[in-house]
């Protein structure tokens, strides 16, 4: 094992690795990536049926729901109404749970690790 | 509604000279505050940035007025005016993308990156081969954006002046590219931001106007609206459901991968254009890009929910067969159907005043898009490739600053003289392929770097090279260039790729380039990717707002 030095880190840089091998940083990032990851492969996911729909399930998205409103229509606003929802979503994830532990370990290293 | 003719009719001088008074007391007050701005434009960051001092309010208005192009406007109220439904579908995939700019992309950039997409892309790399990679990616992405951008303004002079010859489209074009370079060169970033604020004011207050009336003209009733106008366009049915413009019957299996295709693209490609993403520097915080962002969702979504209003009124009140009379492409449908809607609560005064209006609008949104690529592509030019690449980092703040300003001469002289030369040419593709370049080449990048330890300069470069190499390449061998009756070049024919849209092949193409290039190559900074893991995710050490 070579010492920190002899590999040319900075102890600025050296707070960082440790900051990163940190349990609370480890608990951020869980509870970032856990949330986000998810979530988009849902909303793609939930787009590409909404796009594959309208290539091959024609009669379907043609059927009249009321009045002259059909499935395709609906399906196309309820992409609307769940976009609106996840950032709305995203933003309370983010600012009860994310935020601030972000905030802890940012003071951490700006206050003392330098 | 057969009085709506609004260039061959007697109202037409009046209507001219009133657009052009509305659009030049825009260029007034945004030149107004272009010199302003220039005043308050000292360092590095007030150019590149807009010295990161906007609000989230304020930036998700000026993401809205840099992203709604004037083909989302004139182009989706007309798609779905001709096509009905496949005009909506085509809408929303330029909102779901927004997700992913929020969810993955808008706060890490924000506290790891500096002024351009390559500062993020090479904050653990390498930096010449990343940044030049980073460059030329961003340059080729908004100049093709560019030149879809300057031909439509020329078109769109013939539409709504009734000025035709191509003396009057190239006086516009250069017209257009001069304003640009002014609020580019002089403002920087805050003349640029506060041309695209007011543009977006204007873009929706036209917009909520024209949905009002044409929604109580139905008593609010949508049902009707919809009835209306499946029932003026001639197609019946049909025209509220899939397939009359995207993967119609005719073509068969090609047309529906070509559809997923083009899904992909506009989903994805959102999150990788540079000119959206320096918009997420000119924030204080990256708690300020997450609401700036949320702000630019709602009102991003609530304008193409608008669109609906639009397209299925200007069917429904102007007729389908009236619009595609005026322009085939259906670029007219809104300014048309603006002057339909005049009409019912103004009488002729009516229409004329608010045709003027949206003509204006809509020339401001071709302003406002176009300063803002000019922006993304001669940042980059100086900071990536002069600073870092040229000058290898040796370079002061007030010279590189300056390269941005030529840059951005050169730039925006190249689109004029693109923009004159394609002019007769279709290039309606480019904005598709912007986004595909931007899903393919510069989206795996970004990701990457930000979530992949083990990601390194060979896998940036084989990124962005092979997604960009891969989607320009299929497009050429595509229908949109060749062998059809709607290609770029209609009297050769060298196709052979059955797609008009790469993106099913060239996004994965890019990512797996990415892939390939990092196993390839044993480069690994553990240390720099603890740094910017960190700082990504919390936002220490970020780079700070300017306050003067």
């Amino acid at each position: 094992m070579s010492t920190w030095e002899e590999r040319g880190g900075s102890p600025a840089a050296m707070t960082y690795v440790e900051t990163q091998a940190s349990p609370e940083f480890e608990g951020l990032r869980s509870k970032y990536r856990r949330w986000v990851f998810p979530v988009t492969v849902a909303f793609l996911a939930w787009y590409l049926l909404y796009v594959v729909m309208s290539a091959w399930a024609r009669d379907f998205m043609g059927q009249e729901v009321m009045g002259n409103i059909n499935v395709g229509l609906i399906f196309g606003v309820l992409q609307f109404v769940s976009t609106f929802a996840i950032a709305w979503a995203y933003s309370r994830h983010m600012s009860r749970h994310v935020d601030p532990v972000a905030d802890r370990i940012r003071a951490e290293l700006e206050g003392g690790g330098r | 509604m057969s009085s709506v003719f609004f260039i061959q009719d007697g109202t037409s001088s009046g209507q001219r000279a009133l657009t052009i008074t509305i659009f030049l007391a825009f260029v007034a007050v945004t030149l107004y505050v272009t010199i302003w701005a220039s005043r308050h434009t000292r360092s590095a960051t007030d150019f590149y940035a807009g010295g990161r001092t906007f609000g989230a309010a304020q930036n998700g208005l000026a993401i809205s007025g840099d992203y709604m192009s004037a083909a989302s406007f004139l182009g989706i109220a007309g798609l779905i005016a001709l096509f009905g439904y496949d005009g909506f579908l085509y809408s929303i995939g330029f909102l779901v993308a927004w997700l992913v700019a929020l969810l993955l992309i808008a706060e890490l950039l924000r506290n790891s990156g500096k002024y351009t997409m390559a500062d993020v892309l090479a904050f653990r790399m390498r930096q010449r081969p990343v940044r030049t990679a980073a460059g030329v990616s961003t340059i080729v992405v908004s100049i093709f954006y560019l030149i879809a951008q300057m031909v439509g303004a020329g078109a769109l002079v013939a539409l709504l002046l009734g000025v035709t010859g191509d003396a009057a489209t190239n006086l516009t074009i250069v017209g257009v590219g001069a304003l640009m370079i002014f609020y580019v060169v002089v403002g920087g970033m805050k003349g640029t931001t506060w041309v695209q604020i007011i543009k977006a004011g204007l873009l929706m207050t036209g917009t909520i106007l024209i949905t009002v009336i044409v929604l109580g003209h139905y008593g609010f009733n949508l049902s009707e609206l919809l009835g209306d106008a499946a029932e003026q366009s001639g197609q019946g049915a049909a025209f509220l459901e899939p397939g009359l413009r995207y993967a119609t019957e005719a073509q068969g299996l090609t047309g529906k991968i070509d559809l997923i295709s083009l899904g992909l693209a506009l989903v994805l490609g959102t999150a990788g254009l540079p000119h959206i993403l320096i918009r997420f520097y000119t924030v204080p915080t990256a708690r300020d890009a997450r609401k700036s962002v949320i702000w630019a969702i709602w009102i991003i979504g609530a304008f193409y929910l608008m669109t609906l209003a639009l397209g299925f009124g200007a069917a429904a009140l102007v007729g389908t067969e009236e619009i595609a009379a005026q322009n085939p492409a259906g670029n007219t449908a809104a300014p048309q159907l603006a002057q339909a809607a005049g009409e019912l609560v103004g009488g002729e005064t009516g229409g004329t005043i608010l045709l003027a209006f949206i003509a204006a609008v809509a020339f401001a949104t071709i302003l406002a898009v176009v300063a803002g690529l000019t922006l993304a592509s001669s940042s980059s030019f100086a900071h990536d490739i002069y600073a870092n690449v040229i000058k290898k980092g040796d370079v002061t703040e007030g010279s590189e600053v300056r390269v941005a300003r030529i840059a951005a001469f050169l730039i925006g002289a190249v689109a004029i003289g693109l923009g004159i030369y394609a002019q007769r040419l279709n290039v309606a593709f480019l904005v598709a392929l912007a986004f595909a370049v931007a899903a393919s080449a510069n989206l795996p990048a970004i990701l990457y770097s930000l979530f992949w330890k083990r990601f390194n300069t060979s896998g940036a470069v084989y990124a962005i090279y092979g997604g960009l190499i891969s989607a320009v390449f299929l497009v050429i061998f595509s229908p949109v260039v060749s062998g059809s009756p709607e290609a770029l070049f209609t009297d050769v024919d060298f196709s052979w790729f059955p797609l008009s849209n790469p993106g099913i092949i060239s996004i994965p193409v890019g990512f797996l380039a990415g892939w390939l290039g990092t196993v390839l190559s044993r480069e690994s900074d553990a240390d720099k990717w603890a740094e910017m893991e960190v700082r990504s995710l919390t936002g220490a050490g970020s780079e700070k707002a300017v306050i003067d």
